[in-house]
């Protein structure tokens, strides 16, 4: 199932566009430039639909035939994108030297983001020693996989909420369970899946042909590990990362809802979206919040593999 | 039953020729700079005459195939068929055609990759079922009408390519190393297939290839081309009585006259500027 | 590294998953007995057993609202993802606006939508769960479908264009098949990812009638056995899906030997 979503990955990306690889560097910055364009056009567009509807929708709704699926076009259920941005000055509360409300969504996620990266890091080095113990192990790759396939199917982020649990009723030695903790482990599960799967791809991706050739040198299984199998892993690395990133970060988010995690953007949006009937504006924000954790983890894949993976797959 | 007579070229002029090339020159332009793919080709094809282009990589024959076929246009020339222009000749469907890839649809069984001009020249279902039928008996592929391509060998999808090429009963066949792909033994079996087939159906065919010896065993004539810039350096006649070696079923490829003939076509091939490099001349 | 013999191979695919399963789940038991692990840590299997069986009416209500909502999505997220495809595939602008869209929305947490889609909608209305599915769908099935319409084999397009022929009929008789395979590649994530949206958007409000809410409050009262049993649906109702996709794309796609990765 991760082959699908390494296919989607692999569609979008910039990096498989014919014009990547090909071109010179003028011509691959005009056509960040037109694509960069043509990506704030779109959310202009966007933006001039939303007022549009607000301008000429139904004030309590409407219905598609038969089915009540037009949304409220007041300014309480769908307020300006103007709103929402003055909103972001407003004092979070009425007391005195109360933070902004874009202050408290920006410190929410920054302490998501710190959340979720570890949890991803989590995931992914147990996913990815995991994948090796695959490769090495024939028995453990037909017992193991076929479940963390399956479990990329199945919703096992249901599971936040029983996580809650765990909070304050457990040890960790001498130190309490906190629950961000919680969270960690949350985001990590969510990691851990596309990064076992996709590492696995990439170790055994190499031809039998160069298998037999390390074979042929009597190279040790660790010395193919560490010469052959981990560099044709690389590209396949990546698309996992990402989609590792994006699902540490919802597991973060949803965790967080279910432990009432203080501090993080889910927890925020929740609060926002109970305050929605007098500060609608506040959840929009909170949420274009979280979007933009989610393109921020996403670039700092981009960077890695820019600083780190594609300079070890060209050496 | 015709001689051999009848396969060499129609020197009389009271019908067309089945297709003419005159002064035909391409160039194309890359980024870096332009290739002159062909320069000034002059050819013509007799009815039911069987004729190989064979020459080094860059000789531009596959892309003479091609402009004949009217999927590329010529820089200069112009190219008949039928006495009709080459883009005309595609409009009326006067050509078949069969790339090195059998290029079968793989979500249609073997009969629907057979129709499939049929189909889309609208042609009703009673007749595209007979004509299918028909085409899968002469190539030997009936029992597999139901098949899918990805069950077929590589052979076998390129004798459904040959049907299919042959299903509006065209009086021209272009063949673009069709072969290339197959390993040797399937390959002169495919030979022999298609000279009965192109005997029984007295089709004329202009086919590309790599290979001196399936040129010469083919071919009433071997036309030599050499690269850079592409063009015709020399045609070979055949002459092995094409039709007789079919029916006589002979190892005509043992015969003294077989191998004299590939002799020529090599000397002509080595005699050109473009060296021989990528010319299979085993 | 163990060598399994071709013949025991197969046999060895489907039996040492299981094997490996019921040992997991034996051990798990046998872990929770044995060192008297409380359930809001982890319950016994036994127990998760035992709270499915006692509330089977409920746990059926929930997962068939849940997976009404998940279907719903799915259909019109996938018609929706399809027609953008069809579209995209004739035009380089929208699918240079879509595409770098589509990347970024597989990066951001659409879920978070959910909360919106409550204020946009009435409390009571079963539209923000199915929207926040309907867009999650939509992605993956975009993105999948305009792959496939793009990818037309040079050589099939050479013979189209030997027989004269282009526009619809051209479609219609390679582009369109051809990109079959890829859409259900697109169709096999999504209706996961479907099941995953209509669960987890309860977390966020709204209406509370489905799986995800019944786990939420289950966990909220301690009844974790039960908790856990309203999970255990949830993953055999992402299976269900996924499931009915795959056959879906054998009858569909009968010539695909293996699912087109």
């Amino acid at each position: 199932m991760t082959d699908a979503a390494l296919a989607t990955m692999a569609a979008t990306s910039p990096s498989t566009s014919a014009s990547a690889s090909t071109a010179t560097p003028a011509r691959r910055s005009r056509e960040g430039v037109r694509r960069t364009a043509t990506v704030l056009g779109a959310a202009l567009l966007l933006v001039l639909l939303w007022e549009l509807y607000k301008a000429v929708g139904p004030q309590d709704g409407g219905t598609v035939l038969g089915a009540r699926v037009l949304p409220r076009a007041r300014d309480a259920s769908m307020p300006h994108v103007l709103d929402v941005l003055r909103t972001l000055r407003d004092p979070e509360v009425a007391a005195a030297g109360s933070r902004t409300v874009g202050a408290a969504v920006l410190l929410s996620a920054w302490f998501t983001l710190k959340v979720s990266l570890l949890g991803a890091l989590l995931g992914a080095a147990i996913g990815f020693l995991l994948a090796v113990a695959m490769q090495r192990l024939r028995v453990v790759e037909h017992g193991l996989l076929p479940w963390v396939l399956l479990s990329q199917t199945v919703p096992l982020i249901a599971l936040a909420p029983l996580v809650t649990g765990w909070g304050g009723n457990l040890h960790l030695g001498s130190a309490q369970w906190q629950p961000w903790m919680s969270v960690v482990v949350v985001s990590a599960y969510l990691a851990f899946c596309p990064v076992a799967v996709g590492a696995l791809r990439g170790l055994q991706s190499p031809a039998p042909a160069a298998v037999e050739l390390f074979a042929s040198y009597a190279a040790s299984w660790w010395r193919t590990l560490l010469r052959l199998r981990l560099p044709a892993a690389v590209p396949f690395l990546l698309p996992a990362f990402r989609l590792a990133a994006a699902a540490a970060v919802i597991g973060a988010i949803v965790a967080e809802i279910s432990t009432g995690t203080r501090g993080g953007i889910g927890r925020l949006i929740l609060e926002y979206a109970q305050q929605a009937t007098s500060q609608p504006a506040r959840v929009y924000a909170a949420v274009g919040g979280a979007a933009l954790l989610g393109l921020v983890a996403s670039g700092l894949v981009t960077l890695l593999d820019v600083a780190v993976l594609r300079r070890g797959a060209r050496a | 039953m015709s001689t051999s007579t009848a396969r060499t070229a129609d020197a009389s002029g009271t019908r067309e020729p089945a297709v003419s090339v005159r002064g035909v020159s391409q160039r194309f332009d890359t980024g870096r700079g332009s290739v002159q793919a062909l320069q000034d080709v002059d050819l013509e094809i007799a009815r039911g005459e069987f004729v190989s282009l064979i020459g080094p990589s860059g000789c531009g024959k596959s892309t003479l195939l091609r402009i004949v076929a009217d999927l590329v246009e010529p820089t200069a020339g112009e190219v008949r068929i039928n006495g009709k222009s080459a883009h005309q000749a595609r409009l009326d469907h006067d050509y078949g055609i069969a790339f090195q890839s059998a290029g079968l649809l793989e979500w249609r069984t073997v009969a629907r990759n057979v129709e499939l001009p049929l189909g889309l020249h609208g042609a009703g279902r009673a007749e595209r079922r007979a004509r299918v039928e028909e085409l899968l008996a002469l190539v030997g592929l009936s029992e597999f009408a139901s098949a899918r391509p990805s069950e077929l060998s590589g052979g076998m999808q390129q004798r459904v390519a040959i049907a299919r090429a042959l299903a509006e009963n065209p009086s021209l066949l272009l063949m673009d190393e069709p072969f290339g792909a197959l390993d040797e033994m399937t390959r002169e079996r495919m030979q022999a297939e298609l000279l009965r087939i192109s005997a029984e159906s007295s089709t004329s065919v202009l086919f590309v290839t790599h290979s001196i010896a399936e040129a010469v065993y083919l071919s009433d004539r071997v036309v030599v081309m050499s690269a850079r810039p592409g063009r015709i350096a020399d045609v070979v006649d055949i002459g092995l009585g094409r039709h007789e070696t079919a029916e006589a079923g002979a190892d005509v490829r043992e015969a003294p006259a077989f191998f004299d003939r590939v002799t020529r076509v090599r000397a002509a091939l080595r005699g050109g500027p473009g060296g021989h490099p990528g010319v299979d001349d085993r | 590294m163990s060598r399994l013999r071709s013949g025991a191979d197969a046999s060895a695919r489907v039996l040492l998953p299981l094997a490996f399963a019921v040992a997991a789940l034996l051990a798990w038991e046998v872990f929770v007995r044995a060192r008297d692990i409380p359930p809001f840590l982890l319950p016994a299997p036994s127990a998760i057993f035992e709270a499915l069986r006692a509330n089977t009416p409920q746990v059926a209500s929930a997962a068939r609202t849940s997976g009404a909502n998940a279907l719903v999505g799915l259909v019109v997220g996938s018609v929706l993802g399809v027609l953008a495809a069809v579209v995209a595939a004739r035009s380089r602008l929208l699918r240079e606006a879509l595409l770098p869209l589509s990347a970024a929305a597989s990066a951001m947490p659409i879920v978070a939508l959910a909360p919106l889609f409550n204020t946009m909608f009435t409390s009571t209305s079963d539209v923000p769960r199915r929207l926040v599915v309907t867009i999650v769908v939509f992605f993956p099935v975009f993105v999948n479908a305009v792959r496939g319409l793009s990818q037309v084999q040079p050589v099939h397009a050479d013979l189209l264009h030997s027989y004269a022929v282009s526009g619809w009929a051209f479609t219609r008789t390679v582009r369109l098949p051809g990109a079959l395979p890829h859409v259900f590649t697109g169709l096999r994530l999504a209706s996961s990812l479907a099941v995953i949206a209509a669960v987890v958007a309860e977390y966020f409000g709204g209406l509370q009638t489905g799986l995800g809410s019944r786990i939420t409050s289950a966990a909220s009262s301690s009844a974790y056995p039960r908790a856990w049993a309203y999970v255990t649906a949830a993953c055999l109702l992402g299976l269900a899906f996924y499931t009915a996709t795959l056959l879906l794309e054998r009858l569909a796609t009968p010539w695909q030997t293996r699912p087109q990765r």
